[in-house]
């Protein structure tokens, strides 16, 4: 028992992270259909910046500090991006996945030359060490403290997304951008927003990919697959579909490792996102109307 | 107060208007007719700025449209009803409305609250996703949106199509109060009693180019029925 409550907590911590890195892309992939294969390197932006501030402040606060200033860095270096070179690009989804590609090299080749090669350490905070002890299993408080950020981070991007007219707007433009240009909404300006929202949600992924590992200039690389797999399996542009693969891949990839190993695992979920996509190629929720389209 | 001067249109290397000349004046309401694939909302696409004419101008109260965005359109005083009666499938009909009025700064709640009145049916469907309204419901949803930005040209792209008579007939009475409080109204439309009942001048394009227009109560309208029908 004790060992299965702990394979659903581990499976639910990754699933936390990849949520965190696929609700950045649910925006710019699902809803805008950019390929931007650079939203890896934001999320190594947001992890740098929780190890400069570290240096600076202190661990005890520095992450409480660095997520914010990484959601920041990580939404300008987005917005920049878009700016320079995305907007040229829409419609081209190859040429994106390309020129994106690219700045993704280039970025991780800035932070060898800024912070070199060797991964560098960000230590948790003290009032995060040791664990939670129920059931027999144990939960380290660093990854409920990230299961609580996903928490804050998706009621927020709902909220924003149900409540704000800056989050009606975006939805009125991912929903029919052509109607909303026609209707006076300035899209330039929304898409802008969208891809600010989406690339600092990385960046607060980054700040948390730090209290799990070490933080190298390849650390986005190794997530960013899973998370476009994860956007794919909800559904594109699907805030709900992409909180529930993130938690199924999560658990699915915690108990096949438990019972196997890691490679296989990968395997496993791979497996089990090329049957479901056989049955479901629109992923879990599509946008629904009257309509045949 | 809308201006079209000899614009050619295309779409790559297939062009699809060619030399259109067009005046819509104030206080009019103003139809294009034509059978189907002949231009008609390659035009209006082109009014709107989703697509850019190859040559030819487009002035719209004595400003040249040229480069500018549609949303720039919309705030200069045009508001387009596509002929799909597009929506946004996910908001619901008051989102709708209040996304477009709040991000127009012609908009407020007395215009949007305006073009409810012109609806009443659409106060009930408020809390509905517009993806699940009826055909006669969307396009008045439509109409309604287009109308929560004040514009001083509204164009409208057959309004009429695949709608139930009860329907058309409200819509119709829509229309006829709006060119009475003096809003323009540029409407493109095959039905053609509903045309005859509307507008004050015409146009008919045939393949891409202008063949008939002037006054509707001058028109031949054997020869304009056999240019429109199919």
């Amino acid at each position: 028992m004790d060992a299965f409550l702990g394979q659903v907590f581990t499976g639910l911590s990754v699933g936390s992270v990849l949520i965190l890195i696929a609700l950045g892309l649910t925006f710019t992939f699902g809803q805008m259909g950019v390929i931007n294969m650079a939203h890896g390197e934001f999320i190594m932006a947001g992890a740098y910046t929780a190890y400069m501030l570290q240096d600076l402040l202190g661990r005890d606060i520095s992450l409480l500090v660095a997520l914010p200033i990484a959601f920041g860095i990580a939404g300008v270096m987005g917005l920049l991006l878009e700016f320079l070179l995305i907007r040229r690009l829409y419609g081209r989804p190859l040429d994106t996945l390309l020129v994106t590609w690219g700045v993704s090299l280039m970025l991780q080749q800035l932070a060898r030359d800024l912070f070199g090669a060797p991964n560098v350490q960000v230590s948790a905070p003290e009032w995060l060490g040791g664990s939670l002890h129920a059931g027999g299993a144990s939960f380290s408080y660093s990854r409920i403290f990230i299961m609580g950020l996903v928490v804050v981070c998706v009621v927020g991007i709902w909220l924003f997304l149900t409540r704000l007219p800056q989050g009606a707007r975006m939805r009125a433009v991912m929903q029919n951008r052509q109607l909303a240009s026609c209707s006076g909404l300035k899209t330039h300006s929304i898409d802008r927003l969208t891809f600010f929202i989406g690339s600092g949600l990385a960046g607060l992924a980054g700040v948390a990919l730090t209290l799990l590992g070490s933080t190298g200039p390849t650390l986005g690389t190794n997530y960013i697959v899973d998370a476009f797999l994860v956007v794919v399996v909800g559904g594109l542009g699907q805030l709900k579909g992409a909180v529930i693969a993130a938690i199924g891949l999560g658990l699915i990839n915690s108990f096949v490792e438990f019972n196997t190993e890691a490679s296989i695992a990968k395997v496993a979920v791979f497996i089990t996102i090329v049957a479901f996509l056989q049955v479901r190629p629109q992923g879990l929720f599509v946008l629904k109307s009257r309509g045949l389209a | 107060m809308l201006s079209v001067q000899n614009i050619d249109v295309a779409y790559g290397p297939t062009q699809i208007l060619f030399g259109v000349d067009m005046e819509v004046s104030s206080n009019e309401l103003f139809c294009v007719m034509g059978r189907n694939g002949v231009g008609k909302t390659t035009l209006l696409n082109a009014i709107m700025g989703v697509l850019r004419p190859v040559s030819g101008k487009i002035l719209f109260e004595g400003r040249d449209l040229g480069r500018m965005h549609p949303y720039e359109r919309v705030k200069a005083g045009l508001a387009y009803v596509p002929q799909t009666r597009g929506s946004f499938p996910q908001l619901t009909v008051l989102e709708s409305l209040r996304v477009v009025s709040e991000a127009s700064d012609r908009g407020n709640r007395a215009a949007l609250d305006d073009a409810v009145d012109l609806f009443p049916r659409l106060k009930k469907l408020f809390p509905r996703k517009a993806g699940f309204l009826s055909g006669g419901e969307a396009a008045q949803l439509a109409i309604a949106r287009a109308l929560v930005t004040r514009p001083s040209l509204m164009i409208l792209d057959e309004p009429t199509e695949g709608i139930q008579p009860s329907i058309i007939m409200e819509i119709e009475d829509a229309i006829a109060n709006l060119t009475r409080t003096g809003m323009s109204i540029l409407l493109v439309e095959q039905y053609m009693e509903f045309a005859l009942r509307l507008a004050g001048r015409y146009l008919i394009l045939d393949a891409g180019e202008v063949v008939s227009s002037g006054r509707m109560g001058d028109m031949d309208e054997a020869q304009m029925r056999k240019l429109v029908s199919i």
